[in-house]
Order: C-alpha cells, then sequence, then structure tokens
C-alpha cells in the first residue's frame, strides 16, 4: 500500500481513539464511544497487514495467534459475573502491559548492536513499566478474587526490599544501554516484574482499583514508548492518549475516594501500626430476626439502601429491589445512597443495580443523600462496610482515614445485613457495628432479604 | 524538523488531548472509561503484528506469537468486556423527577 494513503488511514484511526475516549466520558455517548473505538482499533489491525515493508512471511502465525486470543478473550469478556469484571479488567492490561514489553524485546533482539541509543532507552524503559504493568496487575488480579489477602502486605524493612529492586532494575537498565546485551535485558525484566509485585504487595484491597487505573495509564505509555521504536505514529498517539488520560482518571477517582495518590502507594508504609483493637473481649452486639426488620421498615417514613460489594456476591440485586418496591407500595420513601466506590471500583454498584433495573432515580450520590439521613427513619446497610465506617472520621492513620463515607450514623435506626462479624475489604473493624442504634441481621444477603420481604408482606 | 522532533511533538499534543477528553467525567463512568482506554491500547496489536512479521529467528518469533495472543487478548477482551458494562446503562430513559410526581404511576 501507498505510504501516504496508509499515512492517512493510520491518522482517520487515530481520531476514532480520541472520539472513543470523549464519547466514553459521557454517559449518552458512552456506548457509541466505546464501539468507535473498537472500530478503529479493527480497521488498523487489517491495515497493518497492508503497510509497507510487511513480508507476510509468517502470515499464517500471526492469524492463528490472533484466532487465539480472540478464544480466549471474547468468553472470557462475555461469561465473567458483573461483580467479577474489576479484576478480569485488570487481568486485560497486565496482558497489555506484556505484550507491549515483548514487542519491545523482539524488537531490541533484532536491532542487535544497529540500534541508537534513543531506541535502547524507549526499549528499557518499555520493557521496565510493561513488566511491572504485567506482574502489577497479576497480583491485583489475585488480590480482588480473594486467592490472596486483601489486606496490605508489609513485611519488616519491605520498604528497603521495595528501594533496592527498583535501584537494581534502574542498575540493570544502566548496564543495558551501555552493554547492549541480551542477559543484561533478561536481568532487567526479571528485576522489573519482582518490583511489579512487591509495589503492589502493600496496597489495601479498597485502594486496588486506584492502582488498576495507574497500571492501566503505565501500559499506555509503553505503548506509546514501544510506537518510538517502531517508528509508529498509531502507537505513540493511542498510548499517550491512554497514558494522559489514565493519570487523569487516576488522579480523579483517588479524589473520589478522599485519598491522595501518595497515601494509596505508600500508605502502608508511613502509617503506623494499628492498635489491635479493643484486646479480645467480647463485645455485645444487637442482632435481630427478620420480623424485627420488618417491623421497623414497616413503620418507617423513609429509608436508605446503602449497597456494598456483599450484596452483589449474594446476586441479591433483585430481591433488594423487591424489597423496595415493597416498600414504595407502602407509601415508605425508598432511595439508594451510593457511595462512589461501593463496590470495588468507582461506579461498579451503579452498574449492578443498573442490571437488577433499579429505576436511575432512586440512586442517590453521596453528597446528596448525606444530608438526608438526620430526616431518615432506617438504614438498610446491605453487605457494605467499609464505606459507612466512622473509623475513615475517626481513627487517624487507619487505612483509610479521611475517606468520605456515607453518614448513616446520624439516622434513626442503622439495620446491617452481615455475613458475620468478618470486618469489611479494608480489614478495619467497625465501631457502628456496636452502637445501641443498630441492628445485626446475620445471613447471606439475598436469603436475609427475602425473609424480610415475606414478613413484611405478612404485616 | 528531525523525525525525532516531530515524535516529540506528537507526542507532547496527545498528552493534552488526553487530559483534555476525560478532564469531566462523572463517577458512574469510572469504570467504563478505565476499561475502554484499557482495550484502547490493546492496539499494541499492530505493533506485536508488526515485529512478528519481521520475525527472523525463532526465538524473535516466539515472543512476537506470544506478544500477539497477549494484545489480541488485551483488545479484543477490553472492548467486548466495555461494551458488557455499557449495556447496562442503556435503555433506562432518565425521566424527570418532578414529571415523575405529577405523572403518578410512569410505568
Amino acid at each position: 500500500m501507498n505510504t501516504n494513503l496508509y499515512g492517512v488511514l493510520i491518522l482517520a484511526v487515530s481520531v476514532c481513539f480520541i472520539m472513543a475516549l470523549k464519547g466514553l466520558s459521557s454517559p449518552k455517548s458512552a456506548r457509541r464511544g466505546n464501539l468507535i473505538g473498537a472500530a478503529g482499533a479493527f480497521v488498523a489491525t487489517d491495515l497493518v497487514f497492508w503497510a509497507p515493508g510487511m513480508t507476510h512471511q509468517h502470515k499464517w502465525w500471526i492469524l492463528g495467534a490472533i484466532g487465539f486470543g480472540v478464544v480466549v478473550g471474547v468468553p472470557a469478556a462475555r461469561k465473567i459475573q458483573m461483580t467479577q469484571m474489576p479484576q478480569l479488567v485488570a487481568l486485560f492490561n497486565g496482558v497489555g502491559g506484556g505484550a507491549a514489553a515483548l514487542v519491545a524485546i523482539v524488537e531490541y533482539l533484532k536491532l542487535g548492536s544497529g540500534a541508537s541509543t534513543a531506541e535502547v532507552v524507549a526499549t528499557v524503559f518499555t520493557v521496565i513499566v510493561g513488566c511491572i504493568s504485567f506482574s502489577g496487575s497479576i497480583v491485583t488480579f489475585l488480590k480482588l478474587q480473594e486467592i490472596m489477602t486483601t489486606r496490605p502486605v508489609v513485611f519488616p524493612g519491605g520498604r528497603f526490599v521495595i528501594a533496592g529492586t527498583l535501584l537494581g532494575t534502574l542498575g540493570a537498565a544502566e548496564w543495558v544501554i551501555h552493554s547492549m546485551g541480551n542477559t543484561s535485558l533478561a536481568v532487567m525484566a526479571v528485576l522489573a516484574l519482582l518490583f511489579g509485585v512487591l509495589f503492589v504487595l502493600p496496597v489495601g484491597g479498597a485502594d486496588v482499583p486506584i492502582v488498576i487505573s495507574l497500571l492501566n495509564a503505565f501500559t499506555g505509555l509503553t505503548v506509546a514508548a514501544s510506537g518510538y521504536v517502531l517508528q509508529s505514529t498509531l502507537l505513540i498517539v493511542a498510548g499517550t492518549l491512554v497514558g494522559a488520560s489514565g493519570t487523569i482518571l487516576t488522579r480523579l477517582m483517588a479524589a473520589a475516594m478522599g485519598r491522595s495518590l501518595f497515601g494509596t502507594l505508600f500508605g502502608a508504609f508511613t502509617a503506623k501500626p494499628q492498635a489491635a483493637v479493643e484486646g479480645g473481649e467480647a463485645r455485645s452486639v444487637k442482632s435481630g430476626s427478620p420480623d424485627d426488620v420488618a417491623i421497623l421498615l414497616n413503620y418507617a417514613q423513609r429509608v436508605v439502601i446503602v449497597p456494598g460489594f456483599g450484596l452483589a456476591v449474594a446476586q441479591a440485586q433483585h430481591t433488594v429491589r423487591e424489597l423496595a418496591d415493597l416498600l414504595t407500595s407502602k407509601g415508605v420513601d425508598v432511595a439508594y445512597g451510593i457511595h462512589p466506590v461501593a463496590g470495588r471500583m468507582p461506579g461498579h454498584m451503579n452498574v449492578l443495580l443498573a442490571e437488577a433495573n433499579v429505576p436511575y432515580e432512586q440512586l442517590v450520590e453521596m453528597d446528596e443523600v448525606n444530608p438526608t439521613f438526620p430526616q431518615t427513619d432506617v438504614v438498610l446497610v446491605v453487605g457494605a462496610n467499609d464505606v459507612v465506617n466512622p473509623a475513615a472520621k475517626t481513627t487517624p492513620g487507619c487505612p483509610i482515614y479521611g475517606m468520605p463515607i456515607l453518614d448513616v450514623a446520624s439516622a434513626g435506626n442503622v439495620i446491617f445485613l452481615k455475613r458475620s462479624m468478618r470486618p469489611g475489604f479494608a480489614g478495619i473493624e467497625n465501631e457502628l457495628l456496636y452502637d445501641p442504634k443498630t441492628t445485626l441481621l446475620f445471613g447471606d444477603a439475598k436469603d436475609s432479604l427475602t425473609k424480610v420481604v415475606s414478613a413484611l408482606k405478612a404485616l | 524538523m528531525s523525525s525525532n522532533l516531530v515524535w516529540l511533538s506528537i507526542f507532547v499534543l496527545s498528552v493534552f488531548i488526553g487530559f483534555e477528553v476525560v478532564s469531566k467525567v462523572s463517577t458512574t463512568l469510572h469504570t467504563p472509561l478505565m476499561s475502554g482506554a484499557n482495550a484502547i491500547h490493546g492496539i499494541i496489536l499492530v505493533g506485536a503484528i508488526t515485529v512478528t512479521d519481521h520475525a527472523d529467528s525463532n526465538l524473535q518469533l516466539g515472543l512476537g506469537i506470544a506478544a500477539v495472543v497477549l494484545a489480541t487478548i488485551n483488545m479484543v477482551g477490553g472492548f467486548v468486556v466495555t461494551d458488557r458494562m455499557l449495556e447496562m446503562f442503556k435503555g433506562k430513559p432518565r425521566v424527570k423527577k418532578d414529571v415523575d410526581a405529577v405523572g403518578g404511576d410512569s410505568k
């Protein structure tokens, strides 16, 4: 294909990606934006086979590899439960980072000693950041899937080990640039992979989404850097767009959670060790039966439901909606108080409730719902914990300190639907559970809600 | 203008576009936006195809093919999962609250 024609078509694809990101920023155009991006990516993938200078010597290998990738990726994306979607996004991001690192390595092997210093530096950058993104994303996946602990993993001297690994990686980078050897590149890649793991381990479960977003921006930058090595405008534009927008998005997310980016990444090191929560003495909690809860709800004028990840895990979206409908038909004013990070990611809960056909108008964001709690008779907390934990306000040094919370404590009564007394995702004890106006209803959220619904119908 | 300067210009301008297009986005869309951006960097597939095409040793070919597989998963899976998320937002017309209250039963 003619070089100029190819260039113009590639420019059109770059415009598609800009329009895709623009579209994704507004609810009305989001879906269309995503489709425009997908169309652009499809065209670019087709075009590259016609690009000037292609040899087609390995065409069947490449087509086979693409086919295999589609067979793995599409069913994973289609079949995943919406509750597990954050870890899938983390995984997709990780493999993207890995792909960018591999591309840079292959190009480096091919260029051999003919590479310019600038190309070697760009290669080194791509391999390091791509490897960090790959291994870091795998760790976030393991944390979100709860295959490993969601608590910050800190070990004695941890920060020195991390700093040492980083210095080692940079030293190896220097070695690669001077020697242009293959051994040095392998050493550097291994150290970068190790650094990615160490860097994510100390991050607490609730902050993982911010790290995913950050790693996403990292992968974007690696794609841009490999675009420089391969002299591809498209990769530079697309990678930089993702790197820049990902950085902004990371900051917005951190702001929504009331966290500083620095605190998220290094908080576990600077935080004072938490005082073991008030020894082992058994503290009394008030637990109730579904009938007690039904009575409380029946005589309330205003009820706010605070859904959390526990609701999603129990697949109780539909039951909670049934309860809300029943209460509405009895003249109770019902709203859902949605914390920005309810679920596992910002906006995750909105997706889950939308799936259960909860009317959009009943979803009230935190800033709007907080002033209404003093006039609220009953707050029903379904499978949420950290987002209503007053420790975020009262306990400096705890991992969620400073995160804005839903002020459910100012409501008349608080009902917690919980599986057990186990602390939430961030692993912090919730004082509100011991408050006299709190009633606990233990059990699976869906089970409990079904019982409450039938008790309410019987009243 | 040297070609390095051209690349640098493209890079800097893209940074500003990237900042600009997402500067105002509601919390609700943070997750789909992240996922969509994630799919876009799957375009590394184009780079993976190029290097694999030029591979002249078995090591290069093997690594290149691995890169093509990973990049395809990133790109295709990313767009599909984003579409699934956004599907949830579709088909729920935002009835204005006051209209709803006056109209009573809106179903």
